[in-house]
């Protein structure tokens, strides 16, 4: 490992699957684009990625994996919710770079290889828990985490930690609903 | 977003040396700076992000301290079962703000170093009104304008902004320390003593509008120790204007010990009222030793409440303020 080397790369060594393995002794001297490899929806891809783009921005644009919507972009509206390592975060507040050696699970990647769907998104539907649908991404991946974390016990539980997903057209009481139909396996 | 180069050091050695550099900033969590990048309000050359530097995230208690890295999220520190036992106040502060996502993220370092919601300050650039803390020398619309979600104390005409962070007040009401790094070595304050209000930035001869920190450029924030309180019980209080996953119009932490029905120590923040966490130091003072009562309570908060100096359009934080110190007291000593 050359000290070029890591300076053009933005010091993650190329031979390091992870990708955040220390390697080398030197300095690190920050770089414009940077590589970096990451699994979204169990694939792999290694990319050199502008320092400055949003894992929303590369997801959308790059990925053209667009169901994950970009709605306030400031962390505010939850439309753009994924689940990194496992755990739900608002991906336009997020650098792909920072997400070096990550996985990445957007809506895209939660219905099984055959088109069947998630408990969570069976139960959006059977609890008709959205009207223009626009948040819903955002809000099923949420959900997933919510049920996940357990924070399903009552529906006050429920609506306070599903508040970092707003809904404009309201659905908020069928959302509620769904969370709990899928906490409580009745999809 | 301006461009910018990043890099990502493996230990804190390499860490203070990069974030030494002129026009380096610091990302950990990243969900401040992205905004701040967006808008215009910091353009760094260099973005070091230290968020994966080893044994920064541990949460745990060392001789009579709950010890809390820098890079430990909101909800881990919410939901650890140490924290829940020795420090309610701060876990609950740590759950009462932000939102399942952001809380993911969000760490206990970055949060105390976010800056104020005022409206003026969060404009895009080209920034479309005046405001002493982008544009410093251009005046603050807020003073005479909107200004209902603003400060009450230690506010100047240069600026009346707040500071937002939950965290930050618990922190404060626990007597907590912050730990710091820079090439020079260390250092430890109390968090108390971290932000200035705009008053104590003038009268110290610093911008009140832009000196929000005693923080240098070079400076990182490495953890935070609690002093554990034998026997303290606390509590953390948050009004808003809808129940959840919105900043406060006012806060309070309280710590407090009993002796039966007597009070021994309380020690009382309130936020979102100052640019930083406001104590209420005539209260700490006046109470131990008192039967506790709502009233004895309400009469000796009254007290601190009577020096704040509302601006045109939040009189009302006056007496809200007032009345979340009294309930957080009360919820404290009945947890």
């Amino acid at each position: 490992m050359t000290r070029s080397q890591i300076l053009n790369d933005g010091g993650v060594a190329p031979d390091d699957p992870a990708g955040d393995t220390p390697t080398n002794q030197e300095p690190l001297a920050p770089a414009l684009a940077v590589n970096v490899r990451l699994h979204v929806n169990g694939a792999q891809h290694a990319v050199h990625v502008s320092a400055r783009v949003t894992l929303l921005d590369w997801l959308r644009d790059d990925l053209r994996l667009t169901g994950t919507k970009k709605g306030c972009n400031e962390g505010a509206c939850g439309a753009c919710t994924v689940l990194v390592n496992g755990r739900r975060m608002n991906s336009c507040l997020m650098l792909v770079a920072q997400c070096d050696g990550s996985e990445v699970t957007t809506i895209e990647g939660l219905a099984g290889p055959d088109g069947h769907l998630h408990p969570v998104q069976q139960a959006f539907i059977d609890c008709d828990a959205f009207q223009c649908g626009y948040c819903t991404p955002g809000q099923v991946l949420s959900a997933v985490a919510c049920i996940q974390e357990g924070h399903t016990r009552s529906p006050e539980e429920v609506r306070e930690w599903m508040s970092g997903n707003l809904c404009r057209c309201s659905a908020y009481p069928q959302i509620t609903s769904a969370v709990l139909a899928a906490a409580e396996g009745k999809v | 977003m301006h461009p910018f180069a990043y890099a990502r050091p493996h230990d804190e050695a390499q860490a203070v040396a990069l974030v030494a550099e002129p026009g380096s900033t610091i990302i950990a969590g990243g969900t401040e700076l992205l905004n701040w990048l967006r808008l215009g309000i910091t353009r760094p050359d260099n973005i070091i992000d230290i968020g994966r530097l080893p044994d920064r995230a541990n949460i745990g208690l060392e001789d009579g301290f709950l010890t809390l890295g820098a890079l430990a999220t909101l909800n881990q520190i919410g939901e650890h079962p140490t924290v829940g036992e020795h420090a309610r106040v701060l876990g609950q502060a740590c759950l009462l703000a932000a939102s399942a996502q952001v809380r993911n993220r969000a760490t206990i370092g970055g949060n105390v170093l976010q800056r104020t919601r005022c409206a003026y300050f969060r404009a895009a650039e080209p920034l479309p009104w005046a405001c002493n803390k982008r544009a410093p020398g251009t005046g603050c619309p807020a003073r005479h304008a909107m200004n209902d979600e603003h400060a009450i104390f230690g506010w100047t005409d240069d600026c009346v902004a707040v500071h937002p962070s939950d965290p930050l007040v618990a922190l404060a009401a626990l007597d907590a320390d912050v730990d710091l790094v820079s090439p020079e070595g260390a250092r430890r304050l109390p968090v108390g003593k971290l932000h200035l209000a705009q008053q104590e930035a003038k009268a110290i001869g610093h911008d009140p509008a832009t000196q929000e920190t005693v923080l240098r450029h070079d400076e990182m924030i490495t953890g935070y120790r609690v002093p554990l309180l034998p026997g303290a019980r606390s509590a953390y209080l948050k009004v808003r204007e809808r129940q959840s996953y919105a900043y406060a119009l006012a806060t309070a932490a309280a710590v407090v010990q009993m002796d039966g029905d007597t009070i021994q120590s309380i020690r009382v923040a309130l936020g979102s009222v100052a640019q930083r966490p406001w104590r209420l130091l005539r209260a700490e003072t006046s109470l131990p030793g008192n039967r506790l009562s709502a009233d004895t309570v309400r009469e000796a908060v009254q007290w601190d409440l009577d020096e704040a100096r509302p601006l045109s359009g939040n009189a009302y934080k006056v007496r809200l303020a007032r009345n979340t110190a009294v309930r957080a007291i009360m919820a404290a000593v009945e947890s």
